[in-house]
């Protein structure tokens, strides 16, 4: 993944948006990690025939397309459906923008590589006032660590291992399994009596 | 001298295989569960990869989220082919599960205690938030992705960043008539729905050291709606006598050291707590039962949009006593209140009393032991005869309304479970959380009602 993200921004500012209003649980009824687009906040997006909500941001002619959100405190608290990501990956979000994310929506997006950009409330703020006049792109750079939009750039608060993770695209799975003697290792060490069983 | 270290970090250090790159380790996972909805894509991709399960024996999985409760049939074919499909991995990668019809089946926390699966100083993973209820034993327990699952499936582990650590004291003693929920729901409101993002959170003090093994389930349970990515409570006698499998550590003693250093302390008068009931879309959203539905605070104008939507939604004014709010629903039934006692206190409110007319009221137990225990208790008679419906299969049922029961647009629910968010339990319910003696006491008055007015509390 390039170090930089740059998109269209759309402001969607509520408080508290959990994974439950991100990815109602009539879509989660499946095996696979397709076809989620459309279960993307679809409460808010849709009326109960289907029909597009014309007042939802993304539906007007400003954010349609957009590919970055810039969201309210603690957003994706609750349930640690991945289908959340999984979902916002496929509607074409790459990037969202905002103050506190909750923590398995955190690590299950940047287990996906959608990047999550954590700025002051203030910094937060001053993106939506700018957004809110007109239409906008604004560009999240990982290696500077940076949100930039006009002349202005605000600092981006993130650990060294989700920005690693996130530039290097990173396999988690085989990496680990590279480590496989030092997990034996660890379990030989570990008294037998500790060893959970689970009955059949 | 060793440093003091806290029981969160106690936990870690003793299942840190290595340290990884840029601040992270490889955390080891004593019991790894699984539902039915967050692990078929894990399972998909280990066969992408051509991996075997790293220890098999180590796992156990349940279907609990999109089974009916009125009997084995399933909803749809939708949720019929995600209990197959859950099925179908375990046999195939050697793993327990306890499906319909197992003795054992049930909600997957209600499962794990039951069955002897926790111990003190375990460390326990399952794609699903709600794992924070196994700190009630002084075990690490979490919540992860369906990613995460799938690497804990191929290795036993999971890369992991240390949180840090909180302390909420709860001191003295509380008052009539409030339990173990009403003391998470006030933690909840205090800390704020995401205000424990990034933390573990140890729980501390009298209040919290009188409740029993349910009461400290309740609690650690609900942990995850102030954002805590864990929540402990030291081991003491009734934790102790509370685990029933063989994986005790006796060389351990599971709590933090005097001294230990926490980043945020946060203290709570237990004394001035009173019954709860949330009246908005987060869970921080709630009130004594006694008080009005609250006015935005006008000093905080983003506050102040989330409050009025939260109205909104929930077809609300501002000012409104709590108790004058008719409901159409009760539930009784999830992981945060399904055991026997919750069923217990939920039936001494019920007993001799009725459930009001046009309230349909059903309780479904959290899991098949927990229904056969109350069934021997007679409780399912009394349930039966104030008019709720007993369900006869365990499971999420109306928590999170992925099965058939949902409720409908509009309609608003007295609930004894974690989650009020918009659409939780139906597209356009509107959900009141509370204790399950409240529920119980709602379903009778047909509107909120304040358990206090019930009984002589002593016995809740
Ligand atoms: S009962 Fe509710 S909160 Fe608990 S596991 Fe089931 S859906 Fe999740």
């Amino acid at each position: 993944m390039p170090t930089h993200v740059t998109g269209r921004a759309a402001p969607f500012p509520l408080s508290n948006i959990d994974t439950d209003v991100i990815m109602p649980k009539r879509f989660l009824r499946t095996i696979t990690r397709e076809g989620l687009a459309d279960g993307v906040l679809a409460d808010l997006r849709f009326d109960t025939e289907g029909n597009e909500n014309p007042d939802f941001v993304l539906h007007r002619p400003a954010f349609r397309g957009a590919e970055i959100l810039v969201v309210g405190d603690n957003f994706g608290c609750g349930s640690s459906r991945e289908h959340a990501v999984w979902g916002l990956k496929q509607l074409g979000i790459k990037a969202i923008i905002g103050t506190s994310f909750a923590g398995i929506f955190y690590d299950n997006a940047r287990k996906n590589l959608l990047v999550l950009a954590s700025i002051s409330p203030s910094a937060r703020d001053a993106v939506l006032q700018a957004i809110a006049e007109q239409p906008l792109d604004v560009a999240i750079d990982l290696d500077q660590k940076q949100v930039r939009w006009d002349d202005q750039s605000v600092p981006i608060t993130i650990d060294q291992a989700t920005q690693r993770a996130l530039v290097e695209e990173r396999e988690d799975v085989s990496d680990t399994l590279s480590l496989n003697a030092q997990i034996r290792e660890f379990e030989a060490k570990r008294p037998n009596k500790l060893v959970v069983r689970v009955p059949k | 001298m060793t440093m003091p270290r806290t029981l969160y970090d106690k936990l870690v250090d003793s299942h840190k295989v290595c340290d990884l790159p840029d601040g992270e380790m490889l955390l080891y996972v004593d019991l790894h569960v699984m539902n039915e909805y967050t692990s078929p894509q894990a399972f998909s991709g280990l066969d992408e990869k051509g991996l075997p399960v790293w220890k098999p024996e180590s796992h156990l999985a349940v279907v609990d989220h999109v089974n009916a409760t009125r009997g084995r049939a399933a909803p749809d074919a939708a949720s019929q082919l995600l209990i197959d499909n859950l099925g179908k991995n375990c046999a195939q990668h050697g793993i327990a599960l306890y499906g319909l019809g197992d003795p054992r089946q049930g909600i997957e926390h209600v499962v794990v205690p039951e069955q002897g699966l926790v111990a003190p100083g375990m460390v326990i993973v399952c794609g699903d938030s709600h794992t924070t209820t196994y700190g009630a034993f002084g075990a690490l327990g979490f919540g992860i992705g369906t990613s995460e699952v799938e690497h804990v499936l191929a290795t036993q582990t999971l890369r992991y960043r240390r949180m840090k650590n909180m302390r909420v004291t709860v001191s003295g003693d509380l008052a009539p008539g409030v339990v173990a929920k009403d003391i998470i729901m006030k933690v909840v409101q205090v800390v704020g729905a995401g205000g424990a993002n990034g933390f573990a959170v140890e729980f501390a003090g009298e209040a919290i050291r009188s409740q029993s093994i349910t009461g400290r389930m309740t609690i650690c349970n609900m942990a995850v709606e102030l954002g805590a990515r864990a929540a402990l409570i030291a081991q003491d006698d009734v934790s102790h006598a509370a685990v029933k499998g063989p994986y005790v550590n006796p060389a351990e003693d599971w709590h933090s050291d005097p001294g230990a250093p926490f980043d945020r302390n946060v203290e709570i008068n237990g004394a001035e707590i009173a019954p709860l009931v949330s009246w908005g879309t987060s869970p921080d959203q709630s009130v004594p039962v006694d008080a009005l539905v609250p006015e935005p605070d006008a000093t905080l104008p983003k506050a102040q949009e989330s409050h009025g939507r939260a109205l909104d939604y929930m077809g609300l004014i501002a000012g409104t006593p709590m108790t004058d709010i008719a409901i159409d629903r009760a539930f009784i039934g999830s992981c945060t209140n399904s055991r026997i006692e919750d069923l217990r206190q939920a039936a001494a409110i019920l007993k001799d009393r009725k459930v009001a007319d046009g309230v349909t009221a059903i309780v479904v137990p959290g899991s098949t032991m927990t229904r056969l225990a109350a069934e021997a208790e007679g409780l399912d008679v009394v349930f039966r005869d104030a008019g709720f419906d007993w369900r006869p299969e365990a499971g999420c049922s109306m928590c999170l309304a992925m099965n058939d029961d949902v409720a409908m647009d509009g309609e608003r629910v007295a609930s004894s479970t974690n989650r009020n968010f918009e659409g939780r339990q139906g597209r356009g319910a509107r959900t009141h959380l509370m204790s399950p003696a409240m529920v119980a006491a709602a379903a009778v008055k047909g509107r909120i009602a304040d358990v206090r007015a019930f009984v002589e509390h002593k016995d809740l």
